[in-house]
């Protein structure tokens, strides 16, 4: 077998994806809070924009999202007279994370409902301000609870991050596509690229229950 | 001109009335795939699942780590492997089969995990009343458990035939013509990519809205204590 020779490629794409991954999931946990946070504000317009937005991005197709932002983009950006045309790379993560994003803003948001209310009364009794009761009572005690779902996400996105081989970025997916129209051998391209993927999704999947356990600190006591 | 229809580019408007025809043509091909792919992940997630169930750590075990596999390894890359790897064992089926069979493949081991909850989640008490009583164990799998574990299935089995829907415009990649590919084809002969995608994405927007609505529906309508047998 001369599946060594496929490596430098495929590790080149992985190396690709790795990245691709990180920046998205990273982008996808800020946009987590600020739709899932917006959908709770008592401003009407910021829950408004926020709902919109996670319905948009969780009750489309992802390579819908992709496409669009990759081909529809420009072209409305030609119509309003401004240059709207995404590197891959930026429209690649874009896209992720604003998927990703939606459906972990309904995990925050359930996180931070479930933050009993007592909490809630006893930090107004203190006199805390909502910002503050959000801050530094309500989020610390959700996040422990938000991290089960978003080690979930975390993997769905790393696989997902094989659809933008599909807009020509130099991806794990993309080399492999390569290497098999190069070799011809299917079945050991395609074989190595799913345990690579496997084991890839094994490593995040160990990281983010990592995280889980040291945010884990977090937790009320005795609650 | 696409499926012998005509479109019209006089301003954006009439263009995205023009090829509406056209992109419900794919909307079909969409449900086709999603449905069937819907049905195989079904029928292979409860082989999954009866195989994880299976005292026998030997049968079981490799069940579970394939599950593991199947989750956790893009729905992407697993249809490269059906479209070029069957074939090259004898096994040539059409491209749109290869497709729903990857959805399938993929949706099985999140639907093995649907079922094994459902069935998990009827207590142990009742199968040990149903030993006391002397009722045997495949009528109280029959009579006792199913009728309870049905109605917590059933939503469950509807999210992921919503998430189905949205995994579909994959299946592009093998030519299979779905919404999403007939409005890239628009796209590429009238240079006009905003209107067909987006209202490929309106479309979607609509459709995983009325889906969602008809699980939600379907969750409050299913008995919750167990479907009634008299």
């Amino acid at each position: 077998m001369d599946w060594l020779s496929y490596l430098n490629p495929l590790m080149q794409g992985a190396w690709v994806t790795i990245r691709l991954a990180l920046y998205s999931t990273l982008l996808g946990a800020v946009f987590s809070f600020l739709f899932g946070i917006g959908r709770l504000s008592r401003s009407l317009p910021c829950r408004w924009a926020s709902i919109a937005l996670i319905e948009i991005f969780r009750g489309t197709s992802l390579l819908v999202q992709l496409f669009w932002l990759f081909f529809a983009l420009p072209v409305l950006g030609q119509a309003l007279g401004m240059d709207l045309r995404l590197p891959p790379v930026v429209a690649g993560t874009l896209a992720l994370s604003l998927n990703i994003g939606a459906y972990g803003a309904e995990v925050v948001r359930g996180a931070i409902q479930a933050v009993p209310r007592s909490q809630h009364e006893a930090a107004k009794a203190l006199d805390f301000t909502p910002r503050q009761t959000l801050w530094r009572i309500a989020i610390p005690q959700a996040v422990p609870e938000m991290m089960p779902s978003f080690c979930n996400l975390a993997v769905q996105n790393l696989k997902d991050t094989a659809l933008v081989s599909l807009i020509g970025l130099g991806d794990l997916a993309f080399q492999a596509e390569r290497v098999r129209n190069f070799t011809q051998d299917s079945v050991g391209v395609y074989t190595l690229l799913l345990l690579m993927y496997f084991g890839m999704a094994l490593v995040l999947a160990g990281l983010m229950r990592l995280l889980e356990t040291h945010v884990g600190r977090w937790r009320a006591k005795g609650a | 001109m696409l499926f012998g229809i005509e479109w019209n580019t006089a301003n954006d408007w009439v263009f995205a009335w023009s090829i509406l025809p056209i992109l419900l043509r794919g909307l079909v091909v969409t449900i086709e795939a999603t449905l069937l792919g819907f049905v195989v992940g079904a029928a292979l997630g409860l082989v999954l699942a009866a195989l994880k169930s299976v005292r026998v750590r030997l049968i079981s075990w490799p069940a579970r780590v394939f599950t593991e596999f199947l989750r956790d390894t893009p729905l992407l890359v697993q249809l490269f492997f059906l479209y070029y790897v069957l074939p090259e064992y004898g096994l040539v089926l059409p491209a749109f089969l290869t497709g729903a069979l990857a959805l399938g493949v993929q949706y099985s081991a999140y639907m093995s995990e649907v079922y094994r909850a459902g069935l998990e989640s009827i207590t142990r008490g009742q199968t040990e009343a149903a030993r006391a009583l002397d009722i045997s164990p495949l009528r109280t799998f029959a009579v006792i458990i199913l009728p309870q574990a049905i109605p917590r299935i059933i939503p469950a089995l509807g999210n992921y035939l919503v998430s189905i829907m949205k995994d579909v415009p994959v299946l592009s990649v093998v030519s299979i013509l779905e919404m999403l590919n007939v409005a890239r084809i628009i796209g590429d002969r009238s240079f006009n990519y905003m209107v067909p995608l987006t209202l490929v994405g309106a479309l979607y927007l609509i459709l995983t809205l009325v889906a969602s609505a008809g699980v939600r529906i379907l969750d409050e309508r299913l008995p919750k204590r167990g479907i009634p047998l008299h």
